[in-house]
């Protein structure tokens, strides 16, 4: 018996719709209404300024370490804008743009990287999980909200975002094959930047595309222009009219480039080359989608000031913060707080009362130990 | 009122809970279909259905994972953990994500889930199938870690980690599953968490234990009665953490002396915790220095060799008598 193809052939498309010199395919072209095609560019240009404000702050010291979305627009925000507000999204920690997008208030994300745990709070009505770290660990909370919403008959759609690295942990293949089995509403939006950190996609797998890793989970794998914020909307809004009609979930590969660091710590001169930056800040996803804009007749002067008057008074409202209550640490630990957290709680607090000075605290009146004799001291 | 063993006991309380609270829901790898390798879930698909007793892929961390999910949605997953010792391929979603969403939310978030797992010797099953790793989750803030030592408490306290807001990681320890019967009401109770239990009284000695260890302690406890005319207390902890300490002091102030008894290794295990808790709140009452019996600290690669790592009867003995010389 000879050896044949399975049937159907497994394929992965590749979507672009309008190209880094402006190029239009018309056949394509999503039907967006002017207006929110203008709210697109706006949250675009909202996420690159305030991309650059932070690492200015950062610079300056007035905040702690973040990881930029430059060159990221179209990726995260083409996607999240498929969403209604009642669908659930669930971020890794480079949605900044995406975020805001959402209705995360911009100096809630300035104390989130500050530090203050208070920026991690999503608002009561808000469907959104907050920032995850570990990298790839909130797929499966994600494919869980699925799940959840699907059993209790929820009209849900659940995006989760995660970057070209996270392909390689164990938890996105979980989450995938999670995913699939259940036949969850869900679309997963791959950023891939290129870089993890230091290491190259090549570096990353030796699959040719991320999205191909759909196929091995019987989900479809699409992969975009990343860069190109049409292209980007229109597999989004497909793929989440697919999990709403209950139809599955879907991998996008968003095929992008992080123009700047890692994070405000790293240093991406070590490891990749100016050419390389250069020939990716060619392909901008802002330029393209300003310049379709125009020839639309949708631009709309001063934007960038009033994007830039809103950023300054979101980093006024930020800085009026008073400092962070140490005796919040003891918040939201449990439901309620156990006798030992309230006694470490009590210890933090005396140790606060003793001021920037640490005077010794008035000491209480004890007991005698055992075996101790109780004396009067002497009054002075 | 019927005479259960654990395994019959838990599954009373999974009923009872499930058909109480419709958010209530088990995921697991065998849980449904097949009733969970040790039966706990047994014949619950059935009544609930194939959505409600979930039969997952065979993946730990997407089991807590996607259950991490489910609990921000609302619904109360109860997971299972085929044997504790393979829950090292979820801790992350425990440490990283079940055990810390309602502080990183700020209260906005929680998650109101179960993991059970069933832990400890008693098997004769090979490496990963006979560890007792409480101590790791017993560090962890947020978490509550309980541990049940027969089957009516064992079904009071899952029906309370169950209506627990918070995770808790509810270990189950397999040489009770079908050790002993014990009378279980058909009405549902349930057992405060963070709450110890004195099972027997005595002025003499505390002896303080849980899961499979507290039917080894009051073994101990009935020969320093009968032979040494010692009467001990016996202290069921019941609840690892968050560590009942005000029970545990209380009884050393009594005593003077005490001994601890856990399956888990020796070096940072729960009974260090217990004793620096004696130090700090009964320092003056002792009137010897606070013995630990567990097992050593090797891992566990061997059935053949179990009944000289995990404490027994004999070794409680004389770590009592020595205590109480001294």
């Amino acid at each position: 018996m000879p050896r044949k193809p399975l049937e159907p052939r497994f394929s992965v498309e590749y979507l672009s719709i309008l190209d880094a010199d402006g190029n239009l395919d018309s056949a394509l072209e999503p039907a967006i209404p002017p207006a929110r095609l203008q709210e697109l560019y706006r949250a675009m240009v909202l996420g690159r300024r305030l991309d650059e404000r932070m690492v200015r702050l950062q610079r300056q010291g007035r905040i702690g370490t973040f990881a930029p979305i430059k060159g990221q627009e179209a990726s995260q925000l083409g996607s999240a804008f498929a969403l209604r507000r009642t669908d659930w999204m669930v971020p890794s920690f480079r949605e900044t743009a995406a975020m805001v997008w959402r209705g995360w208030p911009i100096e809630k994300l300035l104390l989130f990287f500050s530090g203050y745990v208070e920026g991690g709070q999503p608002a009561p009505d808000q469907h959104d999980l907050p920032v995850t770290i570990p990298v790839a660990t909130q797929l499966p909370h994600a494919v869980g909200l699925a799940y959840a919403a699907q059993y209790r008959g929820d009209d849900v759609v659940v995006m989760a975002f995660f970057g070209d690295g996270a392909t390689s942990e164990g938890d996105f293949h979980e989450a995938l094959n999670f995913a699939g089995v259940w036949h969850v509403p869900i679309v997963f939006v791959c950023q891939n930047n290129q870089w993890a950190i230091s290491v190259p996609l090549k570096k990353q797998t030796h699959s040719r595309t991320l999205a191909q890793k759909a196929l091995a989970y019987g989900l479809p794998g699409l992969q975009v222009d990343g860069n190109d914020v049409l292209a980007v909307y229109a597999a989004s809004q497909e793929a989440v009219a697919r999990a709403r009609a209950g139809d599955g979930p879907t991998l996008i590969e968003c095929v992008t480039y992080r123009l700047g660091m890692h994070t405000t710590a790293d240093d991406p001169t070590k490891y990749r080359s100016e050419e390389e930056v250069r020939e990716w800040e060619r392909k901008d996803p802002l330029t393209r989608f300003a310049e379709y804009l125009k020839k639309r007749n949708l631009w709309q002067e001063g934007l960038e000031a009033q994007v830039g008057e809103e950023i300054t008074a979101a980093i006024q409202r930020f800085e009026a913060v008073g400092p962070a209550d140490p005796l919040r640490l003891f918040d939201h630990v449990y439901a309620d707080l156990p006798p030992h957290l309230a006694g470490q709680r009590d210890d933090l607090a005396a140790w606060l009362r003793r001021g920037p000075n640490r005077n010794p605290e008035p000491e209480p009146p004890s007991p005698p130990m055992r075996g101790q004799r109780q004396t009067t001291r002497w009054q002075s | 009122m019927a005479k259960l063993n654990m395994v019959k006991a838990l599954n009373l309380a999974l009923l009872q809970e499930m058909e109480r609270d419709g958010d209530v829901i088990i995921i697991g790898e065998d849980v449904g279909v097949d009733g969970g390798v040790f039966r706990v879930t047994e014949d619950l698909h059935r009544t609930f259905g194939s959505k409600r007793v979930i039969d997952s892929p065979l993946a730990e961390a997407a089991i807590i994972g996607t259950s991490v999910g489910m609990a921000l949605y609302g619904l109360k997953p109860v997971c299972e953990v085929q044997f504790s010792g393979f829950a090292f391929q979820c801790f992350h979603q425990i440490e990283n994500h079940a055990a810390r969403y309602r502080q990183r939310s700020q209260g906005r978030f929680h998650c109101q889930m179960v993991i059970r797992m069933p832990y400890g010797g008693g098997v004769r099953a090979l490496e990963h199938h006979t560890e007792s790793e409480e101590q790791f989750y017993a560090h962890i803030p947020g978490l509550t870690v309980v541990i049940p030592s027969g089957p009516r408490n064992a079904r009071a306290l899952l029906v309370s980690a169950i209506r627990n807001p918070d995770p808790v990681v509810f270990f189950e320890p397999k040489a009770l599953y079908h050790a002993a019967k014990e009378e279980v009401p058909d009405e549902s109770e349930a057992l405060p968490l963070g709450r110890a239990q004195v099972v027997r009284e005595g002025g003499d000695l505390t002896l303080i234990a849980y899961g499979a260890m507290v039917r080894v302690a009051r073994d101990a406890a009935e020969v320093l009665a009968q032979e040494d005319h010692a009467e001990c207390e016996v202290i069921d902890l019941l609840t690892i953490s968050p560590l009942d300490r005000e029970t545990v002091v209380a009884s050393v102030r009594k005593t003077g002396r005490v001994v601890i008894i856990h399956e888990a290794p020796r070096s940072f295990g729960p009974g260090a915790e217990i004793a620096a808790s004696i130090v700090e709140g009964a320092f003056l009452a002792l009137e010897a220095p606070i013995r630990r019996v567990t097992a050593w600290d090797v891992s566990f690669v061997g059935f053949a060799r179990e009944r000289a790592h995990v404490p027994d009867a004999g070794r409680v003995l004389a770590a009592a008598r020595e205590t109480l010389a001294y």
